[in-house]
């Protein structure tokens, strides 16, 4: 019955081409830019999705805090992002891709180091006078794709230093990360350089060349920043409580939705039917992944503690998407949803590890990208029979020791000159009154 | 006048409230407030570190009535707010000098 009705109207839209728009002219792009076209649509919609994971780190952040430091908490991250964005046009987008053009190594021997200060330069407007490549995507398409992963890194060492960190130092911080060290160790990998070519190194969306970049960066930062005052006392762990959860939530459920195009773009292509498979993959799986991490820390806190921690459910779900992100490709549901759960029970035991060592990291930023993320680069060994386990472990090495190191280094130059922590007393009355001089929820406001 | 200082559990306010305008009380004042009794705290947990609820949170209710409305205001509400388990709370009586209604003058009795 249903059929008989469509026949006659979907006779008539075949027939419309040849009735009017044949004498129109013809609009469609070539055969040959059809891939262009898609895989640089495809990178400008993943990349606005990873553009709003800084929305995400920001809520979840703004959650856990205390409420006397969320303004400052949310001033962090605007100026966080806007730096990266910066930096990583001015230095880190062609530091990170040299195109064969290292300034130490070569492309067949593996590069170490790329081009030093050569800013970003995207094609001319209309492609005028250029041959643009047609095999990948447009360059401010790959760009402003990448800049994300960039601004990610950043995102996650904010959330570690919360409540106690002085502002500038701390933005100092972030441009020699997003401008030196998160684009000379990925273009070890991304880049075609030594890890890649040397060592088979495999980290599909950098579960270790982004997250635990951030986790490594946020670790040194917090060993020599100190714990907030009163946090460990006579060998007990004072809980100090997010102030809004619903807000922590809310930032979590937008990092999960924005981890699809941080997964799911960086397939890198569109331009071919068995590519947007894959991506349809990767998205399905990453989301598994996150169900399967948010759930294993549900059960695993109402098994340890008696009740639900949602806080470590919010981590749980993170950590899950962090485990995956090395190889969003290769596992089907199943395996995936069990890696996602495997770094959903790493936090709920790595969280009060860290405490016992009286590593104070306020929203569990290391927990959940460091540790699920060495997790995650391990886990490609699972699925995809192109890893090795040198290949790996090596690269976790190498780049974990290169951004400790780094990173201790540039906190000590910051702490010894101007110094990273605020007064005792500033601290203690909160960086929104202290540093400045506003709240993020005036509780008794003149009317 | 008395003034009668009352401690309750948070769900009952709205119940007591009604009570109490039910049987002629015009006015109160209502603050949140934080305090243990005998029903002390307990313990919880937070990202795997134990510690004490030491402070349950109580609605505090403040009325200044004649001292012949005081005790029917008292035995209302100790009968609207008792859940009969523990931490269902306290009432105090204490003597008022003076009241005044700011906007007539009115002293005492009348600005009640």
């Amino acid at each position: 019955m249903k059929i008989l009705k469509i026949l006659p109207v979907a006779a008539a839209l075949m027939a419309l081409p040849t009735l009017g728009l044949a004498q129109e002219a013809d609009m469609t792009p070539p055969n040959e830019e059809i891939g262009f076209i898609l895989t640089s649509f495809m990178f400008l919609v993943c990349g606005f999705l990873v553009f709003w994971m800084a929305a995400g780190f920001t809520m979840l952040e703004a959650g856990l805090v205390r409420q006397k430091n969320v303004a400052m908490q949310l001033t962090k991250n605007m100026g966080l992002f806007s730096l990266a964005a910066i930096a990583y046009y001015l230095v880190g987008y062609n530091l990170m891709y040299p195109l064969g053009s290292w300034s130490i190594g070569a492309d067949e021997t593996g590069g170490y180091l790329g081009i030093l200060f050569s800013p970003a330069i995207m094609e001319a407007v209309g492609l005028a006078d250029t041959t643009p490549d047609l095999t990948y995507s447009s360059v401010g398409a790959d760009f402003f794709f990448q800049l994300m992963f960039c601004a990610t890194t950043a995102s996650i060492v904010s959330g570690t230093l919360a409540e106690r960190i002085k502002l500038w130092p701390f933005l100092i911080f972030v441009i020699i990360l997003t401008a030196f060290i998160y684009p000379i160790q990925a273009s070890w990998k991304w880049g075609g350089g030594f890890l890649d070519t040397q060592f088979g190194f495999l980290d599909f969306a950098g579960s270790t060349v982004v997250h635990s970049v951030g986790g490594w960066a946020a670790l040194a930062g917090a060993l020599i920043l100190g714990p907030r005052i009163g946090k460990y006392k006579d060998g007990r762990v004072i809980p100090f409580m997010g102030s809004n959860l619903p807000l922590a939530t809310l930032g979590t459920f937008i990092l999960w939705l924005g981890w699809f195009g941080f997964n799911g773009g960086s397939q890198l292509y569109m331009d071919t039917a068995g590519n947007v498979a894959d991506i349809s993959r990767i998205f399905a799986n990453t989301n598994t992944a996150a169900a399967g991490g948010a759930l294993a820390a549900m059960i695993l806190t109402q098994v340890l503690y008696k009740k639900v921690d949602l806080t470590m459910v919010l981590n749980g779900a993170l950590a899950g998407l962090v485990s995956i992100t090395a190889e969003p490709l290769t596992p089907g549901l199943g395996m995936a949803t069990l890696i996602g759960a495997v770094g959903g029970i790493i936090v709920v035991f790595a969280v009060p590890f860290l405490d016992k060592l009286k590593i104070d990291d306020v929203v569990g930023a290391i927990p959940v990208h460091l540790f699920a993320g060495i997790w995650g680069t391990l886990a490609v060994l699972l699925t995809n029979p192109d890893a090795t386990l040198g290949g790996q472990l090596i690269s976790i090495i190498v780049v974990g020791v290169f951004v400790f190191v780094a990173s201790g280094v540039v906190w000590f130059i910051l702490k010894a000159t101007m110094g990273i922590r605020v007064t005792e007393e500033e601290e203690i009355m909160g960086l929104d009154q202290a540093e400045l001089g506003m709240e993020a929820y005036p509780e008794f406001a003149n009317r | 006048m008395k003034l009668i200082i009352a401690t309750i559990k948070p769900f009952k306010l709205e119940e007591v409230r009604e009570a109490l305008t039910t049987i002629g009380v015009r006015g109160m004042m209502v603050t949140e407030v934080k305090g243990f009794g005998s029903q002390s705290g307990h313990t919880e947990i937070y990202r795997g570190a134990e510690y004490a609820v030491n402070f349950v949170p109580k609605v505090k209710l403040e009325l200044v009535v004649t001292a012949a409305m005081a005790d029917e205001v008292v035995a209302t509400i100790a009968k609207t707010a008792r859940t009969e388990k523990i931490g269902d709370g306290k009432i105090f009586v204490l003597d008022v000098e003076s009241a005044l209604r700011v906007r007539t003058g009115e002293t005492n009795d009348d600005a009640l």
